[in-house]
This record gives C-alpha cells, structure tokens and sequence, in this order.
C-alpha cells in the first residue's frame, strides 16, 4: 500500500478499516543469501538498500526484540554533518542528504526537520576550531555558517550569552541540520524494506556463528539454524558481545548514555543547540518536549539505565545555558547502550571470516548516519569493496595507526 | 554507584575517574618478539564483558589511590574492591 493525502481522506471516509500492517511477521526460511544481524535503524536501512541500490534478493533481518527497540528508539533525534575529518565528513553529508530525500523514497513521514544545528562557542580558541570546522564542512559539499552573538540572539534571544563564565560568543550554524521522527525511521525502513521481499523476523536472538573453516555458513539463532551466504552484524551497544560468537575482540567498549525530555512545552526552540562550554544538545519535539542529553556515563556498562551524577551534569549545563528551563519539569530520562570505540569512529568492514561483516562503534552518532550507514554497508556486502565514502572505517586501521580521532582524545573511549 | 573502598569505606563513584580494563596493569614486555602487536593489543582491544567486569577507578576527589573494582556491567552490582597495588603485587610487580 502506498500512502498518500489521498489514501489518508479515503481512509478516513470509510473507518480507517484499510489500513493493513506496516510489514509482514515472517517465518524464518531455512536459508537467505544475506542475513543481517540486528533489526534497528542501521540493519533495516542495510536491508532496504541491499533490495533497493544493488538489487539483491533473499535478505533477512533478524532482531533479538522488536524492531526499534533499541538505540534507534532510545536517541536525541539530531541529523548532523558538522564534522572535520576527512575521513568521516564526506560520510556524514553522504548521510544528510540521503536524509533530505528520505521520506520521499521510503513514502513513509520520517518528519524530518531541517530547523538547522548551532554549536555555541564561548572563546576565540573555539571560534577559531569552527572556523576550520565550518570550512573543512563546506570542502566536502556541506554547509556551514559562522554566527556572531547578535546573529544568534535574534534566534534564541532568551540564551545566557552575558555568563561570565563561558560567554556565548557566538556559533557554528548548520542549517541543513535538523531533527527526524526517530521511531519513524526504523518503521519507515522496515515497511519499504519488508515490501522490496526482506523478511524482517523478530524476538530471534542470535546465539552464535556457523562457521566452517574460514568461511560463514550461518547463524545459530533462538528459533533455529539459519544459513546464509553472507552474515553482517549490525548490532551497536551489543558488538563485543555479538562478535565474540566469532571469536573476535573489538577496539569497543559499551557504555550508557543518558537522554532526557521536559513535559510538553510552548514553542521555544526552533532549532537544535549545542552547549560548547561542555557537552549538551537540545531541541524540542514536535510535541512540545525538550529533548536532550550530555555525555555517556562514563563506565562500561550494557544496563539500559544510567545513574545520578551525569543527571546532575546534564542538568547544570542546561540551566548554565538557558536559566529559563529550571520552571520545566523533567518528564523522563532513559539511558541506551552505545559502541564506544577507540578513537571515537565508526567500523564498517570486512571480518577475518570470509561471509562476516562487522558495523558498529558508532559511539553516540549512530542516529544521523543511519541512511549512509545502510548504504555503504549494503554496498560492502553486495560489492565486497567499501563505499567512496567509507573507505576510512576499517578495523585494522588500530594497527595501522590511520585511526579518525574528531575529538583528538586518544584511545579513552569514555572521552569520546 | 558507591565504591566501598578498602581504606577509606564507601565513597560516591563521582569521586573517582574511570580508566578502565584492569587488564591495563599488565603492560606488555617491551623486549618481547611481538612486542608491537602486543601493544596494538594492549591500547586498543577490549574484552568488554556483559557481566562480571574488573576493572580500575582512581579515587581523584580522595586519596588518590589507583582501585581495582569488580562490577557487574549489567546491574552495576559491585562485588569487590581492592587496592590496584596489591593486585599488582599479587601479579608479580615489585610495586
């Protein structure tokens, strides 16, 4: 079914009564020419554009829940192109602007918001890395603008530019930056890819690898022995755990991050914020809610909860930033698990078993890449070579020493 | 999360910063043959367990000690605590 204005009118005139389900519950066959491990946004998107760009046919996606219910479900919503490296930035706008194009190809309302990003910036030192930032951004066919504090007044003109602490001197503008329906995406995804034939099977775990000598068979799962030619794990937050069936030892480790939202509120926020006198992000949902949150917690962990003291942070920053918010209520707050890696940066690669790909370590930026990640990871799998835009993610690249640090921190994930 | 430190009692987490593995304490012999595959290893691989994790917090915000923290990564229970120079010891090391 395809849906439209139209199809939205019929429906309402006749009850609603034709609206079937979204995608299908299939068994599992007992074999598939691609199984990709992990039903959230970057899985389903694999999928989609396994069956879509490089027209393969026999795909499943196995999920261990239900599709969604991890940290595609879980994130602050932020699509985003603002970084400087050269090995990620051509990746991100890749990402952005199949996100411009998104709802269009999946015919699924994603509600993509372009209202635009501002990192603030609270010293010359910074002024001068967003500078070399907004223009590594425009190098590589994205968008950046420098704000002063006048020019950012006049968008958020309740924001404590005069602290004395960390002035608000003005900020990085993105303004092809925005937000999307989070859930929305991974439904969209899974309803374009389920009517292109990708079996989308849920509440099947996988339990381990079949593996015959260097060569991937299949997958152990908890409904049963599934094969398959070629196996991509795409499984975030759970990639050490996922990856040791095959015997491997990633540069990852898991940690919590913690994301917040306010009661529903009267428009305040047009746009999406960033603190850059510490670590906060901000915008506001079509709801009403703020929505937003600080750093990980810190510790290695894979409980989906964080603790109090990075609450209490979270919550200083934002108040530092917007005196305004300490009258708003704090709904709820809920923690994903993310793959910190070693500098920071995603893996999208090739295993040391023949048939097994490996994408994670998307720390917590994995939201804004999902389309990009979908796609460059179909295109490994289908092609077996990286995407122009993805050469840059390998696994040895620890070994070889190119490793894609944007935040300069050295290999101290929890500092990425 | 409180941290029952071996010398000082319970202490809040916040007092302390996370380093990580404690397989950190075993620095790889720099003479060794594979010496640089071995530190490739040490720098960048992690066990990264769901469950049982030790691992090393140092008490920053206190006395400075270097802790050896057992802690399951999936309830945050944490089960034992020891001083990072006597599991060094216990390891072998001098000091």
């Amino acid at each position: 079914m395809r849906y439209s204005g139209f199809r939205v009118i019929k429906e309402a005139l006749t009850g609603h009564r034709g609206w079937g389900p979204a995608w299908r519950d299939p068994d599992p066959k007992p074999e598939y020419d691609y199984i990709i491990i992990g039903g959230g946004g970057h899985g389903l998107a694999t999928a989609y554009y396994l069956a879509k760009e490089y027209k393969q046919s026999r795909i499943a996606v196995l999920e261990k829940g239900w599709i969604g219910s991890g940290n595609v479900g879980r994130n602050t919503t932020i699509v985003r192109s603002n970084y400087l490296l050269d090995g990620n930035e051509p990746f991100y706008e890749f990402s952005l602007k199949l996100w411009e194009g998104l709802e269009q190809d999946l015919n699924y309302n994603a509600m993509m918001s372009q209202r635009g990003i501002i990192n603030l910036m609270h010293s010359d030192a910074q002024r001068d890395a967003y500078i070399r930032r907004g223009n590594a951004m425009i190098l590589n066919g994205a968008d950046a603008q420098l704000l002063d504090q006048k020019q950012v007044l006049e968008k958020y003109p309740f924001l404590n530019v005069k602290s004395a602490r960390f002035p608000v001197m003005g900020g990085l503008l993105q303004a092809r930056a925005g937000t999307a329906r989070h859930d929305a995406v991974a439904w969209g995804y899974a309803r374009a890819a389920d009517q292109r034939g990708v079996d989308i099977i849920q509440n099947c775990e996988v339990t381990g690898f079949r593996i015959e000598g260097s060569r991937i068979r299949g997958v152990e799962t908890s409904r049963g022995y599934i094969g398959a030619k070629k196996v991509g794990a795409c499984v975030a937050g759970s990639s050490s755990k996922v990856m040791a069936y095959a015997g491997m030892h990633l540069p990852i480790e898991s940690h919590v991050l913690q994301a917040f939202v306010t009661e529903g509120l009267k428009p305040v926020l047009p746009g999406v914020i960033t603190y850059g006198a510490g670590h906060f992000y901000c915008s506001q949902s079509d709801k009403g809610g703020l929505v937003f949150g600080g750093n990980i917690d810190g510790y290695n962990s894979y409980a989906q909860r964080g603790n109090l003291p990075m609450v209490e942070d979270v919550m200083e920053e934002a108040i530092a930033m917007f005196p305004m918010l300490g009258r708003a209520r704090l709904l709820r707050s809920w923690g994903g698990i993310m793959d910190m890696s070693m500098d920071g940066t995603p893996i999208i690669d090739k295993t040391h078993i023949d048939g097994l790909y490996f994408n994670g370590g998307w720390c917590y930026g994995g939201f804004k890449a999902t389309p990009a990640s979908g796609f460059v990871y179909a295109h490994l799998l289908a092609t077996d070579t990286p995407h122009d835009t993805a050469t840059a993610f390998r696994l040895d690249r620890f070994h070889t020493g190119h490793m894609i640090d944007e935040k300069g921190m050295g290999n101290q994930p929890n500092l990425h | 999360m409180i941290i029952n430190h071996p010398l000082l009692g319970p202490r809040d987490s916040s007092e302390f910063v996370y380093l990580g593995d404690a397989r950190l304490l075993n620095r790889p012999d720099w003479q060794a043959d594979n010496a640089l595959e071995q530190f490739i290893d040490y720098g960048h691989t992690r066990e990264n367990p769901a469950g049982l994790h030790r691992e090393l917090w140092y008490h920053e915000q206190g006395d400075r000690s270097w802790l050896v923290v057992t802690r399951n990564t999936v309830t945050h229970e944490i089960t034992q605590v020891e001083l990072a120079r006597d599991v060094a010891r216990t390891g072998g090391r001098s000091k």
